[in-house]
């Protein structure tokens, strides 16, 4: 035994890794299939955009619609919401981001609704800002979305969104 | 394993066991030497048995009339509870027997914790142990969301979220666990297929749990190790089979109580709403049983290391026979470690109460003194105490303190010989 461990390896030494290989890569092509069937399918990803009215909505309202099954916030901001927004000191963030980036337009804020801790809905006209406050576990977001207080990491996301013109918003 | 000279009486019995042993296996199970002053806390066991089958049975069932898809779940649970034949029982004792299934459990953990059954040479039991807790707490967590009522919804929406704290890959990971950008109907049907194999799963991992338990047999209140078979030992059967019985007729009164009694004091009324994608209940709480994990999660201010510190409170429960450094098994012969002991079980009740409460103010300072407490005992106390701490004599027997009169110096081992013998 221990003369032919000192041995070089021979030709069955690299057959056998070269199948163990070759081996090893056929049962990874076949897994793949079983793991990538849950991620989302075409008809998931086929409901990417949708188009929304926003002529009904007065300053300082918002409404939510449903995209890709999660909430979107549209709110129309007043000018003290917006002041407010943009008179933040960014080193005061925790995940800095100027309203101006935002908000394109400063009168409309278009974001996910969806709490970044743990996925919850937030809660309108709550919390120490006056803006958004997730129940869930006690995050509280300014009037620009942005994480200020509480276990979320980062600042409610901005989604891909365009003015269609002066009424309608297409979200993605 | 004591005995496998076993030979069947009948020509045809000894046949077939010589070619399948199964009569050796159920002649085994008879005959297992039991240590004779186990107390009630050790009938669990076949309480948490029965639980299982139980819930498979109900499960598969509810299977036959509940339809896995996110338009239809809601009313076909409803159908179940109104039109089906006894869908109300099935569906009740299904419900209510995941409860009965996690008290049952933690009993038998803390009886471990207590009488120091998950030390050597016990180890292996107590990790197949765990792996079963956490899967029962997988699919119950799974089996929670099928109604899709908002608790459902939520709950989801919240346990997937956690990991989506993993750096760079989180994002990816939520959404292939989902099949979409949200909770939706592709989580549903999976949660469905899933909630449906675990058991089987578990049920594997109870067979090995039982068989890593007939090799080096039960622990004991006085935790010493016996001779087997003894005058320290009966046999299975009839003595544990009967106590064991008698025990689950009197767990059954208590799940029978939920089952006709109060059906839903355990689950929350939310869930009878469905499932609505963009209104967060006013307050969300996992079922109580999954509290004190809550409860850990929520006290940790940042979302990854919240995340770390809820897999963290379960994971050194599976090191725990390396944390835990004394020889001595059973809390009877150790003064102090009793006291911890019931510190610990306080600090899991205060958990399990604080995570049901809202993360704020004085509920949020409790919670976090009682995590940091949680990870003391296991981290710290336990592996100190092993070492300083002074035990009481042990006896030699089991029938020992009861002829000799315990503690009686003449015939117990002194604490030297303990600690040279062990």
């Amino acid at each position: 035994m221990s003369e032919s461990d000192k041995k070089k390896p021979n030709r069955r030494d690299f057959i056998l890794t070269a199948t163990t290989a070759a081996g090893a890569v056929g049962v990874g092509a076949a897994v793949w299939p079983l793991i990538d069937q849950m991620n989302p399918d075409a008809s998931v990803k086929a409901l990417a955009s949708t188009e929304v009215d926003i002529s009904g909505v007065e300053p300082g309202q918002s409404i939510t619609v449903l995209w890709r099954g999660k909430p979107v916030f549209i709110k129309r901001r007043t000018k003290e919401e917006i002041d407010s927004a943009r008179s933040v000191d960014l080193k005061e963030l925790k995940h800095p981001e100027k309203d101006e980036d935002r908000a394109k337009n400063p009168e409309w804020l278009v974001m996910l609704g969806v709490c970044t801790h743990l996925g919850c809905v937030p809660l309108a006209d709550k919390g120490d800002y006056n803006a958004w406050f997730c129940p869930c576990h006690g995050s509280h977001y300014d009037t620009s979305g942005r994480i200020r207080k509480g276990p979320a990491p980062t600042n409610m996301e901005v989604p891909k969104y365009v003015f269609v013109n002066n009424t309608t918003i297409k979200i993605g | 394993m004591s005995d496998h000279d076993y030979q069947p009486s009948s020509k045809l019995g000894k046949w077939f066991n010589d070619r399948l042993p199964l009569l050796t296996l159920s002649n085994h199970l008879q005959e297992y030497p039991t240590p004779k002053n186990l107390n009630y806390w050790w009938t669990f066991g076949g309480i948490l048995t029965f639980c299982l089958i139980t819930q498979i049975i109900t499960g598969i069932i509810l299977g036959m009339h509940y339809i896995a898809h996110a338009e239809l779940a809601f009313g076909s649970v409803e159908h179940i509870m109104r039109d089906v034949n006894y869908g109300w029982l099935i569906r009740y004792v299904h419900a209510n027997g995941a409860s009965m299934f996690f008290l049952a459990v933690y009993i038998h953990i803390f009886r471990s914790l207590y009488y120091g059954s998950y030390k050597s040479p016990r180890e292996v039991i107590w990790i197949i142990g765990m792996i079963i807790y956490f899967l029962m707490m997988a699919t119950a967590f799974m089996g929670y969301v099928l109604p899709w009522g908002q608790m459902s919804f939520w709950g989801a929406t919240v346990i997937t979220n956690l990991f989506s704290a993993i750096p760079f890959i989180g994002e990816s990971v939520t959404n292939w666990l989902w099949g979409g950008y949200s909770v939706d109907n592709p989580t549903l049907t999976r949660f469905f297929s899933l909630h449906y194999l675990l058991p089987f799963l578990i049920l594997g991992l109870v067979i090995l749990h039982i068989w890593a338990l007939h090799v080096p047999g039960n622990n004991n209140p006085i935790g010493i190790d016996i001779k087997k078979p003894s005058k320290d030992t009966v046999p299975f059967h009839p003595y544990i089979v009967i106590k064991d019985l008698f025990a689950l007729l009197l767990f059954l009164i208590v799940f029978a109580f939920f089952v006709f009694y109060s059906p839903n004091i355990l689950g929350h009324a939310d869930n009878y709403i469905e499932a609505d994608p963009l209104v967060t209940p006013a307050h969300i709480v996992p079922e109580w049983y999954l509290l004190p994990f809550y409860a850990i999660l929520r006290s940790v201010p940042d979302k990854l290391l919240g995340v770390i510190a809820m897999f963290a409170s379960i994971f050194v429960l599976v090191i725990l026979p390396w944390l835990d450094t004394s020889k001595v098994r059973s809390a009877i012969f150790r003064p102090i470690y009793k006291q911890f002991y019931w510190f610990l079980v306080a600090d899991v009740l205060i958990l399990g109460y604080m995570g049901a409460m809202p993360a704020e103010g004085a509920y949020l300072i409790i919670a976090r003194v009682a995590t940091a407490y949680y990870f003391l005992h296991f981290l710290v106390i336990l592996p100190v105490l092993g070492r300083k701490e002074k035990t009481l004599d042990i006896p030699l027997s089991i029938t020992e303190p009861v002829l000799g009169g315990f503690p009686n110096q003449a015939t117990t081992k002194n604490k030297q010989n303990n600690r040279e013998n062990l």
